[in-house]
Formats: structure tokens, C-alpha cells, sequence
């Protein structure tokens, strides 16, 4: 019993010490079973149950005394067992809540006096009496861990001892042996059936939840971070001393309906902890409830919303992280048929990542009990998720037996294996905005033979009409062929897999206008579908379709562009269009002379611009076709067609510009055609497509000046700010608030932005939005705090906690935008307040640990106001450890914007001198000197700030010398920024204190410059200037005098 | 034919074939009198017997299929003498060239239409069709991809489902589906031809004219 219960219960306070047993399903059935061995003790073997103890088992009972009636003696506060031992005392004692027992007969009488609460007694007889055998026979009997030879000890015992009992010991011993071999094998067989975790599973599941957290409607969980960082060699996350426990992780888990939870995972499984109460404190490790399998069994009984929302997810759980789930999938299946699918399986043919399989070895390495967390979706066996497998096994061992033989031998049904090769390095710059959602789609597999659809054989039929018949029947059956749904999916592969993509590519080869005509009708339906455009360029598609665009009839030019434009959200297809002089025809197709004339043939016209624009907008994702187009001279056609009144022509037309307004050459060209205006004009369409893409154009545009004010003498920005209410557009919102953002750099258009209250709205639409949305909205609320008037609305709107809270978020552009915003904030004393109030500067101050410097710089921008405003800065930025150093060790970065950041962010430090001398002994004088020999002005003027707040502590100015910052810092004159030597001859002057600094000032020509800047009309200028050659000059009279005396 | 004549001819054929200026019929009755040949037979009309008119549409507007051009010829030659008249050639070509899109259904109604009961029944469908598909050795019945695909046809455009194609059937498919207009065999000349042959015509005859006049 000794063995079993040191090694198989489970105490929750691993350590020593009187720890707990948990009620936990391994621990109950170990209780019953000693209670089940105690009760029967006393009939089975009546002479041993009258065994005295050694020592009596000691515990305290929860027990009633009226629960005892018979055989006892009950007084107010005792109870005495009415047998007694030899020396009269009684067996049992109960004093206050006291217990003690002392014979196996009372024990097992106590049992029943107790009846349900017998497993609590039980219990707590164990917890108080850790090893009992040592209670019953005596210390020598003790279970020494690690050790086998008990029954040799006990032969070894009773041998010695003489005592008239050692038999009774003997056999007492024996029995409890017994029990302890019956009690571990039971619990051997419960431990069997756990789930032991491994931290690659617990990391797995956590990930999986994670990427269905977060602010979405129907997410999941609304948090769920690791406590810790770091995680270990061994993927532990748990500090070592408590791996030795079997923790893995630490967790917190933001639940949308319960309270934040503070959850262990640990190998026996996961449970909730402790938790902490702050931030910084120990986490409370005992455990708190009960033992779950997984992270996902837990939270199911956690939360309900969970489970809801859990089940919402269904489909998406599987659809949308393709890659991992789906070999997830996979390998579970292989796992279990490893011998029949594996030969089956092309791994070549499938977009086999590396990622999924280096994550799999691991997995398939543990035993087959350890599942993966995504196979436990559904707790229901035989569930869904097991029958998609089962049919994706299916599938997979029939596919190619029937269709195979079927498609003719030339057409490859994938296009991936072909098409991920001939990729050249130097075409992978694209554009920002480029969607390359084609290429990540892996090649899902139709349900060819499970049950093919009818659709499927009749397609099979007439592709074979089409390759047998004349041009007549051919037409016929193209015809025919329209007829079916070609915006489904299974129709779209049908076509594909029984060889009439290659067919159909071939007719567009031939002199009859109208197979062209039906092939292109066709094609251009099905090129919705990525697998058919992956195929169609594999085919060679595209060089014919170019060559198409020169032919003279009307509707097949027209056909053959809006192929174009589908096939051409394709990365690859986009080059192969540039590459065969396709822009340049593209381009030509713009060109029709009647805008708004309606004669039929115009109209005709008209509409294959509007095909060359469709083409033209897909191309214009990649650099070089924008490069492309512009050599080709579409800037004036697009600029031309802008004019047109039809939405239907503007939305291509506006989405080319603003896909090319990425280049700077494109923003010129836009501002000198006078695009402007047009684009102005179509914000007020009633398409919100057009909207956006004009909105669109315009935030890339404004980045200028000109084109800045253009947009509001031309009555934009009313638009914009009407166009902000309608907030349920995402996309719209976004292009919007980015286009405000971007004109509001201008002083004139942030007062219009305030007449038209935008600004309000703005403040609004802080909170809940997604991110593309929050970047635009912090950097138009940033450009408008420039003015003092903005940033009171915006404190009187309630925006500084929005934007305080923001500072928290991760994506690098919105904190950015957010810093340079709280930073423009903080200007105002009042906002300071606030901002103080919601610990705004120390979250400032963690964002200076980012790994992107312009987060870095613009945290350490943000800073420099705040300190400036905030009550007692000097005791606020003492309070955050390790703060100083932090920032002094950023002057070691080697991006000039985060060194000019950091230094004047120094320079507000060094004006409380505590503080300075705690930057001081961090060594900033060194690394302030190591900077002095830059070029760089801006890094110039704030790194001789810095130099002259360092000044005024102890032996600095010394040190400065010494470090050889001084001679760099009197060429700083020479630089053409007054800023630049405003800020050097204060930090001169400082300089100047020291004799040695003077004397190498002075060699190095400082005098002559310094004159010059005594006739500045900057008095701060002039007052340092004179000051520090007054310092010069005294020390030269001195040595002089010396020399004399 | 003076002068005189041909003035008024095309002044008169200028109102029915709407398609064509004064000019053009006078360069088209021009060229139909270059085509033209002695009538062997004395009986037989004045004008291009079928014979010449089919060299015309195989040579000038490249037709291959027999059948096809001896429906075209039936369609061109209106009043059924077997020969073509001026008249009919200058109208018929108005059609063929530059009809509306009315116009040209109704011309291709007439040729499909063999036996000129205004439908166009499956067997005719049939005739039309029958040397369209490539027949593959491995076929059974050899006609019986032509049958299939003569269903598929009636099902796309036999709008009031009784088993042959009305014109009311035909149009409609042929508005819906532009491409359906020449469903069952080539009858229109394909544009390249259309338009060598409109220049070669009209430049030639009008050098003619300038050339005769002095």
C-alpha cells in the first residue's frame, strides 16, 4: 500500500510535506479499494483486526460524535471506543475533531459508523498518515522508495523480534503487501488509459485555438497567451523546477463568457492553477480543479460559448488552414492505413509544404494514444471529422483509376507540379496590394467516382463532339456546353480533367471566328476558378489570347481581354502577358475615341476599353507591367477613359490607377493629367466598389503636396469625411480613412477635416474595427493632432484610451501610427493627465523593445512629449525597471531614425539628474560619442541636445572630451540646418567648462565659426555662441597671465 | 446594257437591297455580267445558272460543302427557275454581306428549311449535319453521335418542344446565342472573305467605269 500510494496517487503539492489527494478518478478508485480491503478486514481475518497499532492513525475527522452509538461511549466532547487494549485504553478516541484508531477492527466499525463520508475519512486518514504501515507495524516496516526488498525486511524482522506478535505482524505485513500489489495494478491500469500530454501536443492545440481567437464575431476564445516567452530547448515553457512536476505551460485563457482563467498543461493533462493576482507575481501552481485530456476538453467545460461558437467553426476548421489541417488529416489516415495509401499518394503532385511535415515526425513518433488536438474537435466518436477522413481516404485510393483513363494522356490535370517551377527570382517584387490567393490554394481534389455528377459524362461528350466535329458541330456543342453552370466548381474541373481546357485552347488557334468566339465564351467562365487558370497558362493559353487581342473583331477582343484579366490574378500569367507584348495590346484596346457618343459601333468600342481596362487592372499587380503600361502610354488613355460616365468602365479604370499609383512615377502622371478631379468626382458614385478604388488612389497619391490641396480645392474632402459613415464597408472604410489620413498631412485640410467633423467620427471608429482600418484612422488622428484645437476633441471625444489601449497590439504599421498619435497627444498637458493615468508612458516605454525600429523610434518620439508634460516625469520613468538602460542600450541600434529618437529622448531624461545619473552609469556618454561622426542632420542636432543635457552631471563634460566628441561636434557648424547649430553651440557651450575641451575646440577652428553665429538672429544661438567663446577666451587669458607671472 | 439602263436598274435595285449605295449596285450589276454566261439551254432564265453561281460562292467566298451551296443557290434564286436574276443577285448579296441580323436569320432559316414547309424537322437536321463528326472506328453506330447531337441541338433550341424548329424556335435561339445563327452548316461568308471580296468589286468595277467613261 506504502508503494502504490507514494507512487501512483496523485498529491497535489508535489513536494514533501502534508500535501492533498485530489479527488481524481485514479485517486478514488485507490480509496475504494483500501476502504474495501479495511471493511472486510475485521471478518475476514477477526484475530489480526484485533491487532493493536504501533501507533495510532491519527487524523482529523469531519466526522459527527452522535454519529457513534453502539460500542462507543459518548460524551459532550469524546468519544471512546468501549474496547479497549491491554492497558486500558481505549482503541478509538475521538477528541474535539480529533481522531485516533488503533486496530483494524475499529478501523473497519469506524467505516461503517462513517458510511457515505467514508471515502472523506478515508482520505483524510491517508493524507494525515502518509505512510500508515509504519503507524500500524512500526518504522522498520517503513516503504523505502526504490527499494524491492520488503519481504526480506520482513522475514529479517520477525525473525528478531521475539515478541509474541510477530506472527500477527507477519501476517498483518503480508496482507497489506498483498493489497499494495492489487491497488498498484489497478492503478496501473488507469494510468494506462491517460492521455499523457507532450509539449509538441500542447503547442499544436494552443496554436490551433490561438487562429481562433481573438476579435472576431465568432471566435472562439477571446484570448489565450503563454505566461511565459521563452520557451525551453525541450519545449517546456514551465520554469525547470516545475518540469520536474510534469508542467509543460502556463496559460491564461480570455473566455468570452467566464472570467480570465489561469490554466496549467502539464503531461498528466490540464487543469486550472492558481493563478496570479499582478502582473509580475508567482503564479500560484496548485492545482484547482479537476484533470482534463486536453486544452479542449477543459475550455468545453469551461465555457460555454465555447462549445457554440466551437461548433460554428466547423466547416472552417477544416476549409481554411488547408496545409496543416489537411495533412493533419492525412496523417492520421496514413497512420492507420500506412501500407495501402502510402503508394497511392503522390506527394509530389500536392503543394506539400515543409512546414506541415517537419511537424509530423515528432507526432508519429509518440505513441498512437497521442492524438493530435485537431482530431479531437468533436468529442462524439465516429464523428463527422472521422468520416471526412475516411472519405478523403476514400478518395484518394480511388481517384486514379477512373478518370485517369478517361483524360487524354497530353493534359496534365494539375497545373501545380508544372507550374511552381519556371517562377523567376527577379518577378517575385510585387505590389503591395497583389492578392496571391491562387498560388496558396493547394489543388483540392473533386469528388471524381464517389459519386460523379451527370454533368460530368455529358461535358466528357461533347468535348468529344468538339474534337470530332467540323467547325458546325463544333459551334453546336460549345454552344451546348454554355448551357451548363459553368460557375460550379465541378463542372469547371469536369471540363479540365476529361481534356477540354486543351481543346478549347487549341480552337482559339484555328481561323474560325466563331469557335473562337464559344471557346473564349467558355473560358472566360471558367477562368474564374484558380485551378483552371494554373492550367490554362500551363497550356499556353495566354500567348494565344495576346494574339487575339489584335484581331479586328470586336466581341473577340473583347472576349479575349476579360480572359486575360481572370487568368491574370496569376503571378506567372501576368508575366507571360507582359513578356508576349500583351500590355502593349492591352493598352492599344483603350484607345476608342467616342466617349459618350452612342452609336452602335462606338458602343462596341467602348466596351472593349472596358475589356482592355478589366485585363489592365489585373495585370497592373505586378511592378514591371506598371512600368509596362506607362511605356506603353496608358497614363493618357486611362486618364481619358476616367472622363466616362458609366460605373462599369470607371471601376476598372480607377482600380488600374490605383494598383499603379504605388509608383511614383504613376502619382506624378495622375496629378499632371489632371486625374485628380475625376477621381474627386467619383467619390460620389453610388458604387461603393468605384468609391473605394478612387478613395484608394487618392490615399496613394497624397503622400504629395500638390495633389494634397488639388483634392480639396476639387471638394474631396467633404466626401471623404460623408463617406466615413458608411462603416460596415471594410474595405471602403479602409481606403477612406487612408485617403483622410494621407490629406491630412496638409494644415488647410485638417481645418476643412474639422469643419466636416471628421474628426469626431474618427475618434468613433477607434474601437472595433480591423487593423487596415486602425492604421489608417491612428495616422489621420496623428496628422490632425499637429493642431492644439484637434487634440482637445479628441481628448473631449474620449479618444486617448482608445489610443492608449492600442499601444498593446502587435501589427508594427498601427503601433507606429499609434505612437506617433499618443506622442502628439501628449503635447497637451491635459491629455498628459490621461494618459498618465492609463500607464500610457510604459507602454510607450515595452514598445522601445520591439524588434522593428520604426516602432522603436516612434515609441522613443511618443516619449520625449510625455516626459516633458507629465507631474514628477523624473519619478515616473525612475518606476520603470530597467527602463534607463533599455533606452541607453538602444543607442547601439544602427537605424539613424531610432538613434535621433533615443537622443531626444535623452535629452528629456537628462533634465532630472537623478535620472541622469543613472544613465550615466549605463555608459551613455561613450555611446553618444561613438555617434558624433554622423552626416546626418536630423541625428545632428538631437545628438547635441543630448550631449548638452549629459553635461550636467559630475565628470561628463570630461568624458565627452576623452570619448573624442568634441571635434566632430564643432564640424556640425559647418552644416547647413540652423536647427544643426542651434543645438551644437549650446552643447559647446557646455563643452567649454572644460579646459581641455577648450583647447581642442580652438584647434580645431571653432572660434572663426562660433563669430559668425554671434550675428545670428537666433538669440539661443548667439548666447551660446558668445558664451562658449567667452570660456575660450578666459582660459587663453589665464594661461597667459600665468605665462607672466 | 447602255448606260441608260444600268442607271435605272440600279436606281430601282437601290431601293430593295438597303444595304448597298447606288455605286455598289452599279459595280455588282457590272460584276454580275462579267459572271454571267450564255444560257445553254434558251429556256432557261437569263442570269447565273447554278452551276456558275456555286464556282462564284466556292472560289470567290471559299464554301466547300455541296449541300450547303445548292441551299444558298435556293435561297438566292427566289422565284425558283433555277437561275439567278440580277434582281436576286444584287438582293441576295445585300443579305449575304451585310444583312441585319434579322435579316441573315431568315435568309439561314430558308436555306436550313429543305422542303420549305417553314421547319427545320430532324431528318433535315440529319442531312445537314451528317458529315460533321469525324467517325471514330470505335463507334458502334456510326450515326448515332450525330443523332445524340441533333437532340442536343433541339433541346437548346426548340423552344415550344414539338420536334423541329419552327422560325419563331429558330430566332429566338439565334437571339439568345448569336453563335446558333449558322448552327447547321456554313451559308454566310466569314469576314475576311466578305471584305476581300466587297474591295476587290467595288475597286475593280469602279476603275472599269472611270476607264470606260473615257
Amino acid at each position: 500500500m506504502g508503494v502504490a500510494l507514494t507512487r501512483a496517487a496523485q498529491w497535489t503539492a508535489a513536494g514533501s510535506g502534508t500535501g492533498r489527494l485530489e479527488i481524481t478518478p485514479l485517486n478514488e478508485s485507490l480509496l475504494n479499494e483500501i476502504i474495501k480491503f479495511t471493511e472486510s478486514f475485521s471478518s475476514k481475518h477477526p484475530q489480526e483486526a484485533a491487532f493493536v497499532f504501533k501507533e495510532p492513525l491519527q487524523w482529523q475527522t469531519k466526522l459527527e460524535l452522535s454519529v457513534f452509538e453502539s460500542g462507543y461511549e459518548v460524551s459532550e466532547k469524546m468519544v471512546q471506543s468501549q474496547e479497549r487494549d491491554k492497558d486500558g485504553q481505549p482503541l478509538l478516541l475521538v477528541k474535539g475533531s480529533t481522531i485516533s484508531v488503533r486496530t483494524f477492527g475499529q478501523l473497519s466499525r469506524l467505516l461503517r459508523v462513517a458510511a457515505e463520508k467514508k471515502l472523506k475519512e478515508a482520505q483524510a486518514c491517508l493524507e494525515a498518515n502518509r505512510d500508515p504501515i509504519v503507524n500500524i507495524l512500526g518504522p522498520g516496516y517503513g516503504t523505502i522508495e526504490g527499494e524491492d526488498l520488503s519481504m526480506l525486511r520482513l522475514l529479517d524482522k520477525v525473525k528478531k523480534d521475539e515478541a509474541s506478535d510477530n506472527e500477527m505482524k507477519m501476517k498483518i505485513s503480508l496482507l497489506l503487501q498483498q493489497l499494495d500489489m492489487q491497488l498498484l495494478n489497478s492503478s496501473l491500469k488507469q494510468i494506462s488509459q491517460e492521455v499523457r500530454l507532450t509539449p509538441a501536443a500542447v503547442k499544436n492545440e494552443i496554436e490551433l485555438l490561438k487562429r481562433f481567437s481573438g476579435a472576431k464575431e465568432d471566435a472562439v476564445l477571446e484570448s489565450l497567451e503563454y505566461t511565459s516567452d521563452y520557451e525551453f530547448a525541450n519545449g517546456c515553457r514551465a520554469p525547470p523546477w516545475r518540469q520536474v512536476h510534469g508542467e509543460i505551460c502556463y496559460l491564461t485563457i480570455k473566455p468570452w463568457d467566464t472570467d480570465r482563467m489561469y490554466v496549467t498543461c502539464s503531461t498528466a493533462g490540464v487543469f486550472l492553477n492558481g493563478g496570479r493576482e499582478k502582473e509580475r507575481d508567482e503564479i500560484n501552481y496548485e492545482r484547482q480543479s479537476d484533470i482534463y485530456k486536453d486544452l479542449v476538453s477543459f475550455l468545453r467545460e469551461r465555457s460555454a460559448l465555447f462549445v457554440e461558437n466551437m461548433d460554428k467553426q466547423k466547416y472552417t476548421f477544416f476549409d481554411e488552414p488547408k496545409h496543416e489541417k489537411y495533412y493533419r488529416h492525412m496523417e492520421a489516415v496514413e497512420a492507420e492505413e500506412y501500407g495501402q495509401t502510402q503508394k497511392l499518394y503522390d506527394y509530389g503532385e500536392k503543394n506539400v509544404t515543409e512546414k506541415p511535415k517537419s511537424a509530423i515526425p515528432k507526432t508519429k513518433s509518440m505513441e498512437s494514444k497521442k492524438l493530435e488536438p485537431s482530431l479531437k474537435w468533436k468529442t462524439t466518436p465516429g464523428s463527422r471529422e472521422e468520416k471526412a477522413a475516411k472519405k478523403e481516404r476514400e478518395e484518394k485510393e480511388s481517384k486514379p483509376a477512373s478518370p485517369d483513363g478517361k483524360r487524354k494522356s497530353t493534359v496534365t490535370p494539375s497545373g501545380s507540379a508544372k507550374g511552381k517551377s519556371p517562377l523567376k527570382p527577379e518577378d517575385e517584387v510585387e505590389s503591395s496590394s497583389e492578392s496571391e490567393e491562387d498560388e496558396e490554394q493547394p489543388d483540392r481534389h473533386q469528388e471524381i467516382n464517389t459519386d460523379l455528377p451527370s454533368e460530368y459524362w455529358q461535358i466528357q461528350k461533347l468535348v468529344k463532339y468538339i474534337k470530332a466535329g467540323n467547325q458546325t458541330v463544333t459551334a453546336i456543342a460549345l454552344c451546348s456546353m454554355r448551357d451548363f453552370n459553368l460557375s460550379q466548381e465541378t463542372c469547371q474541373l469536369a471540363i479540365r480533367d476529361v481534356g477540354g481546357l486543351e481543346v478549347l485552347i487549341n480552337l482559339l488557334d484555328t481561323e474560325e471566328i466563331k469557335c473562337k468566339i464559344g471557346s473564349l465564351k467558355i473560358l472566360k467562365e471558367i477562368s474564374q476558378n484558380s485551378q483552371i487558370r494554373r492550367t490554362i497558362a500551363d497550356l499556353g493559353g495566354l500567348q494565344i489570347m495576346v494574339k487575339i487581342l489584335d484581331s479586328v473583331d470586336q466581341d473577340l477582343k473583347c472576349l479575349a481581354a476579360e480572359t486575360i484579366a481572370n487568368v491574370a490574378k496569376l503571378r506567372r500569367a501576368r508575366r507571360i502577358v507582359r513578356e508576349h507584348g500583351g500590355i502593349k495590346k492591352l493598352v492599344g484596346l483603350l484607345d476608342c475615341s467616342a466617349i459618350g457618343s452612342a452609336s452602335p459601333t462606338q458602343g462596341k468600342e467602348i466596351e472593349v476599353a472596358r475589356c482592355g481596362a478589366l485585363a489592365l487592372w489585373s495585370c497592373s499587380k505586378s511592378a514591371k507591367n506598371k512600368e509596362a503600361i506607362r511605356k506603353a502610354g496608358g497614363i493618357p488613355l486611362l486618364a481619358q477613359l476616367l472622363k466616362s460616365p458609366h460605373s462599369n468602365m470607371l471601376i476598372p479604370v480607377v482600380g488600374t490607377l490605383q494598383e499603379c499609383a504605388s509608383e511614383p512615377k504613376y502619382r506624378a502622371a495622375i496629378k499632371q493629367e489632371r486625374m485628380i478631379e475625376n477621381l474627386v468626382k467619383n467619390l460620389n458614385s453610388d458604387k461603393e466598389e468605384l468609391q473605394m478604388h478612387c478613395a484608394s488612389a487618392i490615399f496613394k497619391c497624397a503622400e504629395d503636396q500638390e495633389t494634397r490641396d488639388l483634392v480639396r480645392q476639387h471638394g474631396g474632402l467633404k466626401s471623404l469625411a460623408a463617406l466615413l459613415a458608411k462603416s460596415d464597408n471594410k474595405e471602403l472604410l479602409a481606403a477612406v480613412t487612408g485617403a483622410i489620413w494621407k490629406c491630412a498631412i496638409s494644415k488647410e485640410n485638417v481645418t476643412k477635416f474639422r469643419e466636416y467633423k471628421a474628426i469626431e467620427t474618427l475618434v468613433g471608429l477607434l474601437t472595433d474595427q480591423p487593423e487596415e482600418v486602425l492604421v489608417n484612422v491612428v495616422g489621420a488622428l496623428g496628422e490632425c493632432c499637429q493642431e492644439q484645437a484637434n487634440r482637445s476633441i479628441i481628448r473631449r471625444c474620449g479618444g486617448i484610451p482608445s489610443l492608449v489601449a492600442l499601444l498593446t497590439g502587435t501589427n508594427q504599421a498601427l503601433l507606429v501610427n499609434v505612437n506617433k498619435a499618443v506622442g502628439s497627444c501628449a503635447t497637451e498637458p491635459e491629455n498628459m493627465v490621461i494618459i498618465d493615468r492609463l500607464d500610457g508612458v510604459r507602454l510607450l516605454w515595452s514598445l522601445l523593445k520591439n524588434p522593428h525600429p520604426d516602432v522603436q523610434a516612434s515609441a522613443a518620439w511618443a516619449i520625449c512629449p510625455c516626459i516633458e508634460n507629465a507631474k514628477d516625469a523624473g519619478e515616473m520613468v525612475r518606476s520603470f525597471v530597467g527602463g534607463l538602460e533599455l533606452i541607453v542600450n538602444l543607442l547601439k541600434s544602427d537605424n539613424k531614425e531610432v538613434l535621433a529618437s533615443v537622443c531626444a529622448a535623452i535629452t528629456n531624461i537628462a533634465k532630472d539628474e537623478e535620472n541622469l545619473a543613472v544613465i550615466t552609469d549605463h555608459g551613455v556618454v561613450p555611446l553618444l560619442s561613438k555617434l558624433a561622426n554622423t552626416n546626418n542632420d536630423k541625428l545632428r542636432r538631437h545628438l547635441a541636445d543630448a550631449i548638452s543635457g549629459c553635461c550636467m552631471w559630475g565628470s561628463n563634460r570630461v568624458a565627452f572630451g576623452n570619448t573624442k566628441a568634441v571635434a566632430p561636434l564643432v564640424r556640425y557648424l559647418k552644416s547647413s540646418d540652423p536647427d544643426v547649430h542651434r543645438a551644437t553651440a549650446q552643447a559647446l557651450y557646455q563643452l567649454s567648462e572644460d579646459v581641455n575641451n577648450c583647447i581642442t575646440m580652438h584647434e580645431n577652428g571653432v572660434v572663426k565659426l562660433l563669430l559668425g553665429m554671434v550675428g545670428s538672429t537666433d538669440e539661443t544661438l548667439q548666447e551660446a555662441a558668445a558664451g562658449c567663446i567667452a570660456n575660450i577666451r578666459r582660459l587663453a587669458l589665464a594661461t597667459e597671465k600665468t605665462k607672466y607671472v | 446594257m447602255n448606260r441608260k439602263k444600268l442607271q435605272e436598274l440600279a436606281e430601282s435595285l437601290c431601293k430593295t437591297a438597303k444595304h448597298f449605295n447606288k455605286f455598289e449596285v452599279e459595280c455588282l450589276i457590272k460584276l454580275f455580267h462579267t459572271l454571267e454566261v450564255e444560257p445553254s439551254d434558251r429556256y432557261a432564265g437569263i442570269g447565273l445558272d447554278r452551276n456558275s453561281f456555286r464556282n462564284v460562292l466556292h472560289v470567290t467566298f471559299g464554301m466547300t460543302d455541296d449541300m450547303m451551296m445548292d441551299r444558298v443557290f435556293r435561297a438566292f434564286d427566289k422565284d425558283n427557275d433555277s437561275c439567278i436574276s440580277v434582281t436576286e443577285w444584287v438582293e441576295g448579296l445585300s443579305i449575304f454581306l451585310r444583312g441585319t441580323l434579322e435579316e441573315k436569320i431568315k435568309y439561314c432559316f430558308e436555306v436550313y428549311d429543305m422542303n420549305s414547309d417553314g421547319y427545320i424537322s430532324r431528318d433535315e437536321m440529319f442531312l445537314m449535319l451528317k458529315n460533321g463528326l469525324v467517325q471514330q472506328p470505335s463507334d458502334e453506330d456510326p450515326n448515332e453521335g450525330i443523332k445524340d447531337l441533333i437532340e442536343i441541338t433541339l433541346k437548346k433550341m426548340d423552344y415550344d418542344h414539338d420536334g423541329k424548329l419552327s422560325y419563331a424556335d429558330f430566332e429566338n435561339a439565334v437571339k439568345d446565342e448569336n453563335l446558333l445563327l449558322e448552327a447547321f452548316g456554313p451559308c454566310l461568308p466569314d469576314m475576311k472573305c466578305r471584305l476581300a471580296f466587297e474591295a476587290q468589286a467595288f475597286r475593280n468595277t469602279a476603275e472599269c467605269s472611270a476607264s470606260k467613261r473615257y
